[in-house]
């Protein structure tokens, strides 16, 4: 039986992507640009120019109190107590088997304030997650309603936001933000990004939310900005070898599988998912995250079968063309033992065994 | 916008017969809802198929379709453009962007398939 279907959620830029042409598409509920004119030209923008992206689908957090530090420390992976304010990292939220909630950015505003931004189809299961953690003196709000967000991605989006923005952004770090305005509207910039290039991501009211798009495409047009939908975000991300939740990472996917070591802090004290990741750590790590680059004809994708001498040894996390590269590349899983560069492996595309390289991620890295 | 001299198919191919054969390719329909065409996937020279078999597949950087033969018979030619330049699928997927030509075994095939008029009329009514 059918299951009835909730409508699907907007962004307050929803008739805006439809003026623009956008196709739509159900992205977790979301009805979402996936593409305006084309994929691969809004790519190629980030890239080469500038791309502005309406990321409202995406969730706010809010964790507020004098014991802030201690549930975000608790439900998170990374070490907030690092963080100075001003200062965002990325982080992971487990359960207690150590597979993944969501992966989040935790942004620090205050010593008794974090900002939390999560992914749109995992906001409520993150809030549910994260309240029925607080054994501490927090709060914690379900914030996504209040904001909207913006993406403002590629080698000229600094000289686009620039000129709209209160303050100097070039001296802001990679992963810092301040709370300034953009236009006059109130504004959390963040030097943060999804796509491999330089960028910003802006936190605004979503009252503001139409109004800024506008402003910002008019001040970008001169670099020839252009509106680019969740293909391109898709696309960008893979090249930079970044996780998207339910395919590189989820609740069966520990950090030590998803090559996100880095983002677990095991001396931090006690936290969600910490004893089953030491006890992973001592059993052994049995299959890892590797890149692979297609070799013969064919485009592996999401979900394809990974086999190594005609015997099924794993899965693609994610794959298809790589417009910057011209070749065809994804994110696999594998044994650890074959998880390395230089092995050969056939990706099953319907049916047919398609050789593929593995090789270092990320695939693309920005010249600096 | 669809050639009035072609046949359709729901599948969102066409077919337009030139004596014995039938040269198919996609629709502008198709090739919109696919975006970016990066690879076509085509049957060998000399392959036999039947009417609605799975001949091989159009993929956009998104996403990969199957490619259904709207008419039955032999492979007599494909597209040699298509493996280097797979976006004239999306500039001209009436003209140069053809995908292959069959030698029909039964030329009363594509008098069954819709008309320009009718598959305009299914487009038009398809749900997303």
């Amino acid at each position: 039986m059918a299951q009835p279907r909730e409508p699907l959620k907007t962004t307050p830029l929803n008739a805006i992507h439809r003026r623009l042409g956008a196709k739509m598409i159900d992205f977790g509920g979301w009805d979402m640009p996936v593409q305006y004119a084309s994929l691969l030209e809004e790519h190629h923008a980030v890239r080469q120019r500038v791309g502005l992206f309406d990321v409202s689908h995406m969730g706010e957090i809010e964790i507020r109190g004098f014991q802030a530090l201690d549930l975000v420390n608790y439900v998170t992976t990374n070490d907030a107590a690092n963080l100075q304010s001003g200062q965002a990292q990325y982080s992971g939220l487990l359960y207690e088997h150590g597979g993944f909630v969501d992966d989040i950015l935790v942004h620090k505003i205050a010593a008794d304030h974090y900002f939390l931004c999560v992914n749109a189809s995992n906001q409520d299961k993150d809030y549910a997650h994260i309240a029925a953690h607080n054994r501490f003196e927090a709060t914690v709000e379900n914030a996504g309603v209040r904001y909207a967000q913006l993406a403002i991605q590629g080698p000229r989006a600094l000289d686009t936001l620039q000129k709209l923005a209160a303050i100097a952004l070039a001296p802001m770090h990679y992963y810092h933000f301040v709370d300034s305005t953009v236009s006059g509207a109130p504004a959390r910039i963040a030097r943060t990004g999804y796509t491999g290039e330089d960028g910003f991501e802006i936190y605004i009211s979503s009252a503001d939310a139409v109004r800024l798009w506008d402003e910002i495409l008019a001040a970008g047009a001169e670099f020839g900005i252009k509106p680019c939908g969740l293909g391109a975000r898709n696309t960008l991300r893979l090249e930079a070898a970044m996780a998207l939740y339910d395919h590189e990472i989820h609740a069966s996917i520990t950090p030590w599988e998803a090559n996100l070591g880095w983002i677990v802090k095991m001396n931090k004290g006690d936290f969600i998912g910490r004893d089953a990741l030491d006890r992973q750590k001592q059993r052994g790590i049995t299959r890892s995250l590797v890149g692979f680059e297609m070799s013969g004809r064919g485009i592996g994708r999401d979900g394809y079968e990974v086999c190594m001498e005609g015997r099924g040894t794993g899965w693609v996390a994610s794959g298809g063309p790589s417009p910057t590269l011209g070749k065809n590349i994804g994110l696999c899983y594998l044994p650890c033992a074959d998880a390395a560069p230089g092995r050969k492996i056939q990706v099953m595309v319907r049916g047919v065994a398609v050789d593929a390289l593995t090789v270092s991620t990320p695939f693309y890295k920005r010249t600096k | 916008m669809d050639p009035e001299n072609l046949r359709y198919t729901k599948e969102h191919e066409w077919v337009r017969v030139e004596g014995d054969i039938g040269i198919i390719g996609i629709t502008f329909h198709a090739q919109k809802e696919l975006g970016d065409i990066v690879y076509v996937d085509l049957p060998k020279v000399g392959t036999s198929t039947q009417q609605g078999k799975t001949v091989g597949s159009v993929e956009s950087v998104k996403a990969v379709s199957d490619l259904y033969t709207p008419v039955s018979g032999e492979v007599v030619e494909i597209n040699p453009l298509l493996a280097e330049s797979p976006e004239i699928l999306n500039t001209d997927p009436y003209g140069s962007g053809w995908l292959v030509k069959i030698k029909l075994s039964d030329p009363g095939e594509a008098g069954k398939l819709l008309t320009a008029a009718e598959y305009q009329a299914y487009t038009g009514t398809e749900s997303p």
